[in-house]
């Protein structure tokens, strides 16, 4: 089966290209990226004037809930909205119940996005038994099973030596170590940044330096090990010059920045909404110039990755008071409009950037296929529209939770179309392509 | 202002707090704060008669959700609402069960149900006042979220300077104690501030809140500096049961440099005025013989919580059940 | 807009006023003034001094502010509550005949209202009332004891009575418009 997506500006980073070009998928792989490529045998799909068509994005991190809390989210629903965000892969973290900490989970997760067949799922397992912090997990069990890192994600690994052990053992199989980077004790209770809108609210706080201590230790143990260190959502401009430093000094860290910590501060915690849950995460919104730091850190290529960390937690439990809600919130499908508004038409960065920190970085990071529009890889493709007007409409997600902080925002950029090996597996019905042939 | 032999100006700006409830100091113009204190003057007079009642609240139901223990400001309340001739309702609810049973949002809708006119809810989560606020029709006074706001405590408190001072502005005002976990230090620097008083606030730097002089106050962890020539000295309970973590070795200490003594309160001018909240720790952030003493208002203090809180009652009751504020 | 009573008049009426509670009550003995708030305040307190210059008695007086009382109170879906202001009666009123005094007699119910505060307060041997002008209109079972003139009025116009103590000059005028 041969398709042709004619005639759309075609933007791969990893092969310099940045242009109008033809590209023609046979059996679910990209056979060729070229002008003016012939048509005879090939169902033809013109791509609209203004449309970008890139290598499909990847979230790397997204909680799935599946297993034990499907009220929140599966693999099924999180596929949907991964597919409408336009993410052709995501990696899910393992804090499931039980934790991803041995094949079986491994399997149940894999079996299920098999057979949702959306989206790719790249299972991440848990360093540790239980992520308990006491004893490392089966690593090759888990690698063999089909995990593409380790973590214990929620919380940082407990301690220096394991956290070490980990980066030594994992690195004997290629696998990155993702870091949930927090010094506990500075964290303590807190759950809201330190910083004047929190004490003006009475709520506890949690200073960057808290994340910026997690960074600092993984920094110097990767460099001890010599193992890939990954920061997970990175929020602290403390953070970002920890791992810049160590980018310097040739350590193999990597670092991810999530859209709410590039676009929002903890203003929001005081206004439109008082005490929003919705604006309740951890690492929690942090002040402008933590905000600002991390705009900084993409431009300039510190930051190697947007992965959104889409938390979903059910309206029952976010409708408690601040205190209490669970930190989190969904990102699948907001992910999109906002890199591209914030980023992309505010002039920070452009196109071509963006689409390494959602697509070539990631797949870099996890040592996955994707990433790039070579002949021969799998037909993951995106096909963006940057100038698509969206407004946000949080009952309308399709994930099974809806608990965002941006519903009504109307943003510049959004998702036409998504497909997964060859296949289309998502149009937008409000993008030009939604009435087309796809 | 408080002179009495005066007729007010019935045209006056301000005649109603145009708002469904009382979640705050921090969102009141002080022309609202003088309304509500110039209405307790008229409202304490209520508490020298024989008969302490009135029919101004008759028919309107007051819920009294108390989800910390509380002697001192549930019974001011439940006071307050029943000289008002208001059916009060007294709910007190233990900390676990609300860990294993409702939640708050439950609680307070299945209330609703039964349209209570007003809710004076205590809570120990920060923001749980506006929680409700979004949720229930009925008004909702915030009587002590979290660490966020106890607004009728510093209304009662500037009422009490006011009777003795004539006025707020100007004057110096040292608060000192924990000033991280207090919500009534938050009220009271809102409520200060707005009717220009010179604001000191004092403790450990362990317990202060993060930019707290961006609240528009002067900090100091040294006691004499807040101290001298202050016009009132306000002492903050050592919140024993909010702390965890180590914000300084032990009461002793903290007593030894930060406890209000006879000795350290030479410093202020002759006429200072002596606050404290309420309960106090004697011997922690409060020498005896000065919470005794000639020139403590403690006691005062409590008196007007009631008429205070008749006067916030009152001027929210007549509020429409749907006005936005205005 | 009719000036219904000048100062002169005002005068004079609240003289013949005072002359009238001497006689009717045969002497000042237990006698006490309490006006209503605003304007029933001063004009108790020119009726006192009028009595000690007549019988050289100081007749005690208060002030009542009858704002909690009203009935009317909760009953506004939009508007302000209005302003309470402080009830001062710095004697006790039990078994004494006490002298209400308001300026305008209209529905009668803020002297419902002022009935009812004063029983909250002690347990009088009589009460009267003094108005300085009845405009009608009732629509409650209430009757002046002394009256300084009785004014029939439409019920869009309005009273307005003005004193020096309050307004800087003493007159009573009938407005269209608004009701008093």
């Amino acid at each position: 089966m041969k398709r042709l997506l004619k005639g759309g500006r075609v933007i791969d980073p990893a092969n310099g290209i940045d242009g109008v070009h033809d590209l023609l998928i046979e059996d679910g792989r990209i056979a060729r990226v070229g002008r003016d490529l012939p048509v005879e045998g090939a169902t033809v799909v013109e791509i609209p004037e203004g449309l970008v068509v890139c290598p499909g994005l990847i979230d790397m991190h997204v909680h799935l809930r599946e297993p034990g809390q499907e009220h929140k989210e599966t693999v099924a629903s999180g596929v949907a909205s991964a597919v409408a965000g336009g993410f052709t892969a995501v990696a899910c973290m393992p804090n499931t119940s039980p934790v991803n900490d041995n094949a079986n989970v491994t399997s149940l997760i894999l079996a299920k996005a098999a057979e949702a067949n959306l989206a790719h799922v790249y299972p991440i397992g848990a360093v540790s038994k239980g992520s308990k912090g006491e004893l490392l997990a089966d690593i090759a069990e888990l690698k063999q099973a089909g995990c593409v890192a380790i973590t214990d994600d929620g919380h940082p690994v407990a301690t220096a030596l394991l956290l070490r052990r980990a980066l030594e053992y994992a690195g004997m199989f290629g696998m990155p170590v993702i870091e949930h980077c927090e010094d506990s004790t500075l964290k303590g209770d807190g759950v809201a940044h330190e910083g004047f809108h929190a004490a003006s609210l009475g709520l506890r706080g949690i200073p960057g330096a808290a994340e910026a201590l997690g960074v600092e230790r993984g920094v110097l143990l990767s460099e001890l090990t010599g193992s890939a260190f990954h920061v997970a959502h990175m929020s602290a401009r403390a953070s970002l010059r920890a791992v810049r430093k160590g980018k310097e000094a040739g350590v193999r860290v990597t670092c991810e920045v999530a859209p709410h910590h590039f676009t929002l501060t903890d203003e929001a915690l005081a206004s439109p909404i008082p005490y929003d849950t919705n604006v309740k995460m951890n690492p929690p919104l942090r002040e402008a110039a933590d905000r600002d730091a991390m705009l900084a850190g993409i431009a300039d290529g510190t930051v190697d990755a947007i992965a959104t960390d889409h938390a979903p937690h059910h309206y029952d439990e976010k409708k408690v008071e601040f205190d209490r809600a669970p930190f989190g919130i969904v990102g699948l499908e907001t992910a999109v409009p906002l890199s591209i508004d914030r980023l992309v038409h505010s002039g920070l960065i452009r196109l071509p950037r963006l689409v390494e920190l959602m697509s070539t970085g990631p797949a870099r990071i996890l040592r996955v296929a994707g990433g790039t529009l070579s002949p021969g890889a799998a037909a993951d493709i995106t096909v963006l529209a940057p100038d698509l007007k969206v407004r946000v409409r949080a009952s309308q997600l399709r994930s099974r939770s809806k608990n965002t902080p941006f519903d009504g925002w109307e943003l510049r950029g959004g998702v036409a179309a998504t497909i997964v090996g060859g296949r289309t597996v998502y149009v937008n019905p409000e993008s030009v392509m939604g009435s087309g042939v796809m | 202002m408080s002179s009495t032999s005066q007729e007010i100006d019935p045209k006056q700006a301000v005649t109603a707090l145009r708002r469904k409830d009382l979640l705050g100091i921090a969102e009141l113009s002080p022309e609202e704060i003088e309304l509500v204190l110039d209405t307790a003057e008229a409202m304490k007079e209520v508490g020298t008669r024989p008969i302490k009642k009135v029919p101004a609240l008759r028919g309107k139901t007051v819920v009294n959700l108390f989800f910390e223990p509380s002697t001192r400001t549930r019974t001011s309340f439940e006071i307050a609402e029943k000289r008002l001739s208001a059916d009060t309702l007294n709910i007190a609810i233990g900390t676990s069960s609300v860990v294993k049973g409702e939640t708050l949002a439950d609680t307070a809708l299945n209330l609703e149900a039964m349209s209570p006119d007003m809710i004076v809810l205590r809570h120990a989560s920060s923001g749980a006042c506006h929680m409700l606020s979004r949720i229930c029709r009925s008004a909702i006074i915030n009587a002590g979220d979290g660490m966020h706001e106890h607004p009728t405590q510093a209304l009662l408190d500037a009422f009490t300077i006011r009777e003795r001072k004539k006025k707020l502005a100007g004057l110096k005002i040292a608060i000192i104690g924990d000033l991280l976990h207090s919500r009534v230090l938050r009220s009271n620097i809102h409520l200060l501030t707005k009717l220009g008083a010179d604001v000191w606030v004092c403790g450990p730097p362990t317990l202060f809140p993060t930019d707290i002089r961006r609240f528009g106050v002067t900090a100091t962890s040294v006691v004499d500096e807040a101290v001298r020539n202050a016009d009132v000295i306000m002492l903050l309970r050592i919140q024993l049961e909010r702390m965890e973590g180590a914000y300084f070795p032990s009461l002793r200490e903290y007593f030894r440099v930060f406890g209000m003594t006879e000795e350290r309160m030479r410093l202020a001018k002759s006429d200072v005025m002596i606050m404290h909240p309420g309960p106090m720790n004697r011997g922690v952030e409060i020498a005896s013989e000065v919470a005794d003493g000639p020139y403590s208002v403690i006691l005062d203090q409590v008196a007007n919580g009631v008429a205070v809180r008749m006067a916030v009652l009152y001027l929210l009751a007549g509020g429409a059940e749907h006005e936005e504020a205005a | 807009m009719p000036v219904v009573m000048d100062a002169d008049r005002i005068g004079r009426t609240l003289t013949r006023i005072a002359h009238e509670i001497v006689e009717r009550n045969k002497g000042t003995d237990d006698l006490a003034l309490v006006g209503v708030r605003t304007r029933g305040v001063p004009i108790a307190r020119r009726i006192a001094r009028t009595l000690r210059e007549i019988t050289g008695n100081e007749i005690p007086t208060g002030s009542l502010d009858i704002t909690l009382y009203r009935d009317d109170l909760m009953r506004h879906a939009v508007g302000p509550q209005p302003l309470v202001r402080k009830t001062e009666i710095q004697f006790s009123i039990d078994d004494r005949k006490i002298l209400l005094v308001d300026d305008v007699l209209y529905t009668g119910r803020t002297t419902r209202a002022a009935l009812d505060a004063l029983i909250d307060y002690g347990r009088p041997k009589a009460i009267q009332l003094i108005v300085l002008v009845d405009r009608g209109h009732r629509e409650l079972p209430i009757k002046a004891d002394y009256v300084g003139k009785n004014l029939p009025t439409a019920p869009e116009e309005s009273v307005q009575v003005r004193l020096i103590e309050i307004d800087g000059e003493d007159e009573v005028v009938l407005e269209t418009g608004g009701g008093a």
